[in-house]
């Protein structure tokens, strides 16, 4: 779909807050604050910098909502295209319809969109009020970390269809892809748990009630029937306990038995069941109040584990594939009529309409139009290629440049490049691992566990009967694995959470397990040690003013020169896309361009062409890439560095790499690029070019078979199923919130250089996590020597047990905040870093 | 020592109340976004209020 929206760079960021800078421009567009150039328009003495501007404008003030401006000055999105109705009105069809919309009856329907461009409090302001713009909508309710709004809207005054567009229009326009179809389900699995702390929390408080005096020893003063009623009592609340909170622990325990493994749950269930049942049968005896305030601490204590390290993060998804690449309508041409459709609803042998920027939605022939195809995201190719009508095209492409026509060929499915979902990796889910480390402490810590309390029950049977079953509980009770149950989420949790510092983002805990274990690091080139899209096309020189901007811009247009055309496009915002005409242009192929642009002449091409032409050169700025100079009158104006480029750092990042881990390059590019890479990777790393995804998949798959720990990174969807085959596949992202293949961990790409700080971190972590083991090990230790001789009070449990959980909790945090900091991962550490990333 | 007979069970409804509030805040979605409602008193109360359009939200949840 084309984009509408010109979203302003630097709003891409994990925007948790909502003092976005906005710079209000004295001179800048009151709506958007755009600089205004040429064209200004008035209305009501403000000043717009387009048609689309001005009439969101209009539209607030005739309903009395320049409250707007208010809460941020020029606070709107631009709106550069104007949107037609019938752009959306595919959305009313029924079948459309009804996989989009949350709720629908006769009279209302309920719906959710994502809205990328919600950037400020102004932007939640006005679509919260969107009802009194738009008669018919109701009641609103925006989601600002999640960029989603929720609207609820009468289906006899608007339609699906027409609240899109009339959202458009505003310049909010919803981001509507394939994946929005048929898929629902959204997941709620943190508000149980919170509800299972919340009933775990006021059982435990209560509880403590009930037990001080029982800790003080008070009990012979409060007498026999009041020791009575507080053991009812804190059964009576333990009872939720056992059964709601710590269902997940029974159900886990029982799943890991029936697979054969001693997963951590096992012996916590064994730990919760040795507890409730000892303490029910005292306060049944009437012998007294039991553990029950133990066992709800312990409950307590492990939900807030589970809680800290659920950690997930708004506007990220580990698990996206092609759908949520594609956009969710086409233009189709039928009988010489444009309309939009639904993707879903594309044939075979349709014709479909593909304007600047819009991508090729499964393989097809060009019908009409010379077409500039840039594949970097599907293939890896870094260059757009050039097709001629007849031509045939994959899916996945984006256009660049004119409007073209194209003929389908295949099914959306059945595409070249989506058929790779249909790989056996694919087919699993991303496996949960098992076999985690604590599990393996787990196995051998309840087998050891288990003899010391049938070991003690034995003793105790031999010499005081009466003993036995005392003994054998009180080991099952105390060996309970609250802190090492702890000890694993806390330290991979604060690992997760400093990571995350750095925006780089893992799926789950155990992914930093992985991360530890990898001994192959497997590199995409495009994307990945490049730096991909025009974003990154630098310029090295004093800047451009916008005249010099048009005019090249002007002259780029001319040429189909892959150099070029990044060029134009990395200068097409400063110029304002407007393009001058040029007179006396030529080209000559592999040396450079020139042309006569509003009476000066404009020279791009390589050094040497240049320098033939007596211009002083200045080539120390040759970093690696293509770098195209630049001479404006005869004079010697700067160069521009290009994609394909290395990111900064690289030859470090491989070093460092290199020294833990073996290396390899994988790439879908050509090999143009090899020597350089040979020289950076050394003679021994295993460069492959020309790989197609397929091709990539089985390659991860082959490192593997040896036993390898395989760690992908990439970036586009041609690195998907290499995502997938890894064991730990990282997708690398410009912008945070983007569109990025089904991985284990999203990255910053700005964080690529520090790749190998990432990994020894893990490992750190991990280290971590034994120690933190070692030191609950300690305490288990000493309980069970308490408990093995049948002493075990409550008093004794009850200081016991959060004491040496609330210890390993805090020594694991310290200490990893510690290494991370140490690592250089923190805020404090890398802060020039992040002056680096953000120009 | 009787008054404990009255203490515990408005200790205990007490706690239970708040549970409660916990529960019904946790229902209503209102740990799922912890950001934009600190937005919301920021912003002028609008004159108007939606046209009844009833607020499917309860239907959803039985969904």
């Amino acid at each position: 779909m084309a984009t509408l929206i010109a979203i302003r760079p630097g709003r891409n960021g994990l925007a948790e807050t909502a003092d976005d800078p906005v710079c209000p421009a004295a001179t800048g567009c009151f709506h958007c604050g755009a600089p205004l150039r040429g064209g200004v328009i008035h209305s009501q003495e403000r000043a717009f910098c387009c048609q689309g501007c001005r009439t969101v404008f209009e539209i607030l003030a005739e309903h009395g909502m320049t409250d707007f401006y208010r809460f941020g000055t020029a606070a709107g999105v631009r709106v550069s295209n104007a949107v037609k109705k019938e752009e959306f009105k595919y959305l009313d069809d029924p079948a459309v319809r009804r996989q989009l919309v949350d709720f629908a009856d006769d009279r209302i329907t309920r719906v959710s969109f994502r809205i990328p461009s919600i950037h400020c409090i102004a932007c939640v302001w006005l679509l919260e009020n969107l009802f009194r713009l738009k008669p018919g909508v109701g009641h609103a309710h925006v989601n600002f970390p999640r960029k989603e709004v929720c609207i609820t809207f009468e289906n006899s005054r608007v339609t699906l269809g027409e609240l899109v567009a009339f959202l458009a229009s505003l310049g909010y326009e919803p981001e509507l892809k394939l994946a929005d179809l048929g898929n629902q389900a959204r997941p709620r699995v943190s508000r149980r748990l919170w509800l299972q702390l919340g009933v775990a929390g006021f059982a435990f408080g209560n509880i403590m009630l009930f037990s001080i005096s029982g800790y003080l020893g008070l009990d012979g003063f409060s007498g026999p029937a009041l020791k009575m009623l507080f053991g009812w009592l804190s059964f009576a609340l333990a009872v939720p306990v056992i059964i709601y909170s710590a269902a997940d622990y029974w159900q886990a325990a029982w799943r890991g038995l029936r697979q054969r493994m001693l997963t951590i749950e096992v012996p916590i269930a064994l730990g919760i069941a040795a507890l409730a049942a000892r303490s029910a049968c005292e306060v049944f005896a009437g012998r007294g109040t039991g553990y029950f305030d133990s066992l709800s601490g312990l409950v307590f204590f492990l939900l807030c584990g589970k809680l800290f390290q659920q950690k997930t993060w708004h506007r990220l998804a580990f698990d996206l594939d092609y759908r949520s690449f594609f956009p969710l309508s086409i233009t189709r041409k039928q009988n010489g009529a444009e309309e939009r459709v639904s993707l879903s609803q594309l044939q075979v042998g349709d014709r479909i309409i593909i304007r600047n920027g819009e991508l090729i939605p499964s393989d097809a022939r060009l019908a009409a139009g010379p077409a500039m195809i840039d594949y970097s995201f599907v293939t890896g190719e870094s260059v757009p290629v050039e097709k001629q009508p007849g031509d045939h095209l994959y899916a996945g492409g984006r256009q660049i440049g004119g409007t073209i026509e194209i003929e389908t060929l295949k099914a959306v499915s059945q595409s070249y490049l989506t058929s790779l979902w249909n790989q056996q990796a694919f087919r699993k889910p991303r496996r949960e691992i098992l076999d985690t480390m604590i599990n393996q402490y787990s196995r051998r810590f309840t087998k050891a566990v288990i003899a010391v309390a049938v070991g003690s029950a034995l003793f105790w049977w031999f010499h005081d009967p009466s003993r036995a079953l005392v003994s054998f509980t009180s080991v099952l009770i105390v060996a309970c694995p609250c802190a090492l149950a702890l000890a694993a989420p806390f330290t991979l949790g604060t690992a997760q959470r400093v990571l995350a510092r750095r925006k780089v983002f893992v799926r789950n805990t155990s992914v930093i397990e992985t991360l530890a274990r990898v001994d192959t690091v497997v590199l995409d080139k495009t994307g990945t040690l490049t730096a991909a899209g025009a974003g990154s096309v630098e310029f090295d020189g004093a800047p451009l003013t916008a005249d010099e901007a048009t005019w090249i811009f002007s002259l780029t247009r001319h040429s189909t020169h892959p150099c070029a055309v990044r060029i134009g496009e990395a200068v097409a915002v400063r110029a304002g896309s407007v393009a001058g005409e040029v007179r006396s242009f030529s080209e000559q192929p592999g040396a450079g361009m020139q042309g006569v642009v509003a009476g000066h002449e404009v020279w791009m091409g390589s050094a040497a062409w240049l320098a033939s032409r007596n211009v002083a050169v200045d080539r120390s700025a040759a970093g690696v890439g293509s770098v195209v100079h630049l001479a404006l009158d005869g004079r010697y104006r700067g160069s521009y560095t290009l994609p394909g480029a290395l990111r900064p750092q690289t030859a470090e990042l491989v070093s460092r790499l290199a020294a833990d881990c073996e290396l390899a390059l994988l790439s879908g590019d050509n090999e143009r690029e090899r020597d350089q890479f040979r020289k950076l990777f050394g003679p021994f790393a295993n460069l492959s070019f020309n790989q197609t995804p397929l091709g990539k998949l089985e390659f991860i798959r082959d490192l593997q078979k040896p036993g390898k720990t395989v760690m992908m990174v990439g970036d586009g969807l041609n690195d998907a199923g290499a995502l997938q085959q890894s064991d730990a596949g990282v997708a690398v992202v410009e912008s945070i919130g983007a569109f990025s293949p089904a991985s284990d961990v999203i990255m910053a790409a700005n964080m690529v250089p520090r790749l190998a700080e990432i990994l020894r971190f893990s490992k750190t972590s991990v280290r971590v996590v034994r120690l933190s083991i070692m030191l609950s090990g300690l305490y288990n230790l000493v309980g069970v020597s308490i408990a093995a001789r049948g002493q075990l009070s409550p008093v004794v449990c009850a200081i016991l047990m959060p004491l040496s959980s609330v210890s390993v909790v805090v020594f694991a945090c310290a200490l990893t905040n510690w290494f991370g900091r140490r690592a250089g991962l923190d805020d404090t550490a890398a802060g020039h870093l992040n002056a680096e990333a953000q120009p | 020592m009787i008054v404990i007979l009255l203490l515990i069970p408005l200790s205990i409804a007490m706690a239970a109340i708040f549970l409660g509030g916990f529960i019904w805040a946790v229902r209503s979605g209102q740990y799922e976004d912890t950001c934009t409602p600190a937005m919301r008193p920021l912003m002028e109360e609008p004159d108007a209020k939606p046209d009844e359009v009833p607020d499917a939200r309860q239907k959803l949840q039985r969904k």
